[in-house]
């Protein structure tokens, strides 16, 4: 069946405007009479939830963290783009639409993006009026940075913590209405459940994580804004309780999930050091800006990095990219690493490592400018490796970092199932195949600042109005009596292995499988060592304590045991998408400069799976990718 | 670089605060933690000692963390009797075990402040901080009026003072550290981030008045000037903040026409 993704008719530009002019209005006075759930409270949930009740809605928003200030939109170092053009470098709406239309190597939505591009000057005025203190010039104006896949300087930042301070304004805006009671907060609630009446989302079951209550909540509409699914892979730069389980839960319950396959993997982070490690750490893109990304030319090279001349350095990037150099989008970049080191050339310890060298930007503008940009980044560099970048250049690998895929949305951003909005990274739309740097903050911003508190109002009083629901309502029942057998069924193996040990094993599946680079083989490989696996964990899988009570043992166990059934679906999706794009390379498609080669005519689609059982093949549902607007082209950075 | 002669595993002896409940009676267990890699960090250290504990069937140590990259301010132990441990600047997801020495004893707490009751373990309920910040840590600016972003120029230097004490992460370290259990620290950090800015003035007096207040009722101490805030603070917010604080609270008693 194909997925219809409701594009209003019209030229590009003028589609949001005349949507808007066309979605049904909900009268102020009516608007408490609607409750809305919001599930997490990072930068789409926390604007949703505060500018949905400033609009007048009842908005319930919960968090798994024990407040709404910690979601991990909080640790976005870089910063965040709009098509301001403050700095008269050619930039416009339209510039920032096709660049991340091209980033995504032509696998989003054009409408989707380009309605992106436009709300993103309205979140830097909303941010600044909120009090997030953007760096500036000393004249007093906003200062810019460029970042990987653009030549115009877009992005806004506040030091290395930009995704803190957009969080801590969306925290205050959501603050600010929880004290006007419009907004009722539930923090260490875990998502475990989305309750369905008449196919209509009507409500969610959680699990309080102080108590172990099972707890059903009811409402209107559901928005789901719960991130991504990158910890699937066990290492990752997500925080350890971003999970899959929300999402999942949704997409057991008809909710079709689109695109899983497609992974950023970052290609600045820290490299891997040990067995027990538990999470790996992100160095910001914008340290691509000023370092220059090396190896040594000689595979034999062993020398320490000071004693590596000038004229025995392989500048790759530079080298093979002219035009962009350092800055290539982030897929580019992290293939390339991967394949220097696949050639024997990584440095470090491992060998799984490429420097990222400041020593040619502290000659040039001095130490303390470059501590001013960076110094938070290279202290933090410096805690974990004990090494100093301002003497030794850094040494990065590429981790998973972020996940475009997510529950299919049409325009409006609900999902297949009515009733249920999905947004930020937890949805598909705006990032393609690949997500250009700074791009995240934006999304997650314009979707619940800027979106969902037009398009929940024409689902609020179109299709979905008159069907109040309770949590008597018997499918309520229904469904934490299904949250609590599973509890229960975690809870009773008493194997012997623990929970993180098939996270780790599962973890590295996934990289080796479903990671930079994939071939059909290893595919079909991974989703049967996958599947065995999940056999394994029910069998012997070791879960302390009981389920009333404070039990973060069984609150991972719960997770990995979804990422162990989604894993099989991100292997599955991968392996049907018979070409490569953006954060997607299949070995068997690439050009002759070993660059992605994608097939416009046969993979020009949104994958969307619906899911049929655990133990049966999802079933496929496409929707055409139309481009009217942009050429297809293969995407060149040189 | 990891520098290769200094690497080594060490084992040392831990006390942990071991509490159930917030209604139960806590003490301290001892556990040993072995062949722990100096790369690690403390609470990969924990992990460590957590997957022993299940696989030998006992419940493992409680403990709240996330990020674990120093910034969702989620983790926090007093290690030593030091908020986040000894390392000046850092969180305890950032404290590596480099910083320790094999055969150490190590004694693990709770945050203990009458604000914050325990949850279990050292998992602390850290609510009062969001009661704090709804009482007025914000700009009452709803989404659709804002002006274009460069409409009111602010000086660096202003915007670079105001992002210091916006680099709070929230943690309750400063607390936890106080003799007092004041929060004039996380208080004095939100009022000088938003009285500093242009956009933060028109409440200025409101905020001040309601913070402090809501300080107050929620059985947080007063500032005696210890300053040992500041000297655990993982992101080193100076107490200038709370001088700050002081200015905005009398400037609002004294000038302003907000009922106190």
């Amino acid at each position: 069946m194909p997925l219809d993704a409701k594009i209003p008719d019209g030229p590009l530009a003028e589609k949001w405007e005349k949507h808007r002019f066309e979605l049904k209005l909900v009268n102020p006075a009516n608007k408490r009479k609607y409750n809305i759930i919001v599930v997490g409270t990072g930068l789409a949930g926390g604007s949703a939830a505060a500018t949905l009740a400033e609009l007048g809605y009842n908005v319930k928003i919960f968090c798994i963290q024990d407040s709404p200030r910690r979601a991990h939109s909080i640790a976005a170092q870089g910063g965040i783009n709009a098509a301001k053009n403050y700095q008269n470098d050619g930039d416009s709406i339209w510039r920032l639409f096709y660049d991340t239309v091209k980033g995504g190597d032509f696998r989003s939505r054009e409408a989707n993006v380009y309605r992106l591009a436009q709300v993103s000057n309205n979140i830097i005025d909303q941010c600044v009026a909120q009090g997030v203190p953007f760096a500036r010039d000393y004249g007093g104006l906003l200062a810019n940075r460029s970042f990987g896949g653009a030549q115009v300087s877009r992005t806004f930042y506040a030091r290395g913590q930009t995704g803190q301070q957009l969080l801590l304004g969306a925290y205050s805006a959501l603050s600010r209405q929880i004290a006007a009671k419009k907004v009722e907060m539930f923090t260490r609630r875990d998502m475990l459940d989305l309750v369905l009446v008449d196919g209509h989302a009507k409500g969610i079951i959680v699990r309080n994580l102080v108590t172990g209550d099972i707890e059903s909540h009811a409402a209107d509409a559901v928005v789901l804004a719960t991130g991504g699914y990158g910890n699937a892979f066990n290492l990752s730069t997500n925080a350890m309780s971003s999970n899959v389980t929300a999402a999942y839960s949704a997409y057991k319950k008809g909710a079709y999930f689109a695109n899983p396959c497609f992974t950023q993997i970052h290609p600045t982070c820290i490299p891997v050091h040990g067995d027990y490690q538990s999470k790996l750490t992100l160095m910001s893109e914008s340290l691509r800006n000023d370092g220059r990304v090396w190896v040594p030319k000689d595979p034999k090279d062993k020398r320490s990095p000071g004693q590596i001349p000038e004229s025995e350095r392989d500048y790759y990037l530079e080298n093979k990219y002219p035009s962009f150099g350092n800055l290539v989008p982030r897929d580019v970049a992290s293939r390339n690493a991967k394949d220097q080191c696949d050639m024997g050339k990584g440095v470090g310890e491992t060998g799984l490592a490429v420097y990222l060298d400041f020593e040619d930007a502290i000659k040039r503008d001095g130490k303390d400018v470059i501590e001013k940009k960076y110094g938070n980044l290279f202290q933090m560099y410096e805690k974990i490796i004990d090494s100093n970048p301002y003497e030794t250049p850094m040494m990065i690998y590429p981790a998973v970092h972020y996940t475009m895929g997510g529950l299919w949305v049409d325009y409006d951003l609900m999902s297949n199932l009515p009733g249920l909005f999905v947004l930020g990274e937890a949805n598909f739309s705006d990032h393609g195949a690949n997500r250009l740097g700074a791009s995240a903050l934006m999304q997650g911003l314009a979707d619940g600042y800027f979106v969902i508190p037009y398009t929940i109002g024409g689902y609020l009083v179109g299709e979905g109005s008159d069907k109040k629901i309770s949590i008597d309502h018997p499918a309520f029942k229904e469904a934490s009596e299904k949250v609590k057998t599973g509890i229960k069924k975690l809870l009773s193996i008493g194997g012997k292995r623990t929970v993180d040990d098939f996270h780790r094993e599962l973890g590295g599946i996934l990289w080796e499988y479903c990671g930079m680079a994939r071939n059909d083989e290893g595919l079909k490989k991974a989703g049967t060592m996958i599947s065995e696996l999940r056999g394994e964990f029910w069998e012997n899988v070791s879960v302390s304590g009981s389920g009333r009570e404070f039990n973060q043992s069984l609150e991972k166990a719960g997770r990995v045991a979804d990422f162990l059934e989604f894993g099989e679906l991100m292997v599955r999706d991968a392996f049907s998408r018979k070409e490569s794009c953006g954060g997607h390379f299949n070995e068997g498609h690439q050009t002759e400069e070993n660059e992605a080669k994608r097939d416009d005519e046969n993979f020009s689609h949104v994958a969307a799976w619906e899911f049929t059982g655990v133990d049966s093949e999802p079933a496929l549902h496409k929707e055409e990718l139309v481009f009217e607007n942009v050429e297809l082209t293969q995407r060149s950075y040189k | 670089m990891t520098n290769s002669e200094t690497k080594k595993d060490i084992n040392l002896t831990l006390k942990v605060w071991r509490q159930k409940g917030p209604d139960v009676k806590g003490k301290l267990e001892t556990y040993q933690a072995k062949n722990i890699s100096t790369d690690m960090s403390f609470l990969e250290m924990i992990d460590v000692v957590n997957e022993d504990l299940i696989l030998e069937g006992k419940d493992p140590i409680a403990f709240d963390h996330d990020c674990r990259e120093g910034i969702c301010g989620m983790c926090g132990c007093v290690v030593d009797g030091r908020a986040h441990g000894p390392e000046q600047g850092t969180t305890l997801c950032q404290l590596h075990m480099r910083h320790f020495s094999n055969n150490d004893v190590v004694v693990v707490e709770p945050w203990r402040s009458r604000a914050f009751k325990v949850i279990k373990d050292l998992v602390v309920d850290r609510s009062p901080l969001d009661k704090l910040i709804q009482a007025g840590g914000f700009i009452s600016a709803n989404v659709g009026g804002a002006p274009d972003a460069n409409a009111i120029p602010i000086p660096h230097d202003t915007a670079e003072l105001s992002m210091d004490a916006a680099a709070c992460i929230g943690c309750g370290a400063c607390v936890a550290s106080c003799p007092n259990a004041s929060a004039m620290l996380f208080v004095g950090a939100k009022i000088s981030q938003l009285a500093l800015l242009p956009q933060g003035k028109p409440e200025a007096a409101k905020r001040a008045i309601s913070m402090v207040k809501t300080m107050d009722e929620l059985g947080f101490g007063n500032c005696t000037n210890e300053a040992e805030c500041e000297a655990d603070c993982p992101k080193e917010i100076s107490i200038t903040n709370i001088a700050r604080l002081n200015r905005e609270f009398l400037k609002a008693g004294l000038f302003s026409t907000v009922a106190k």
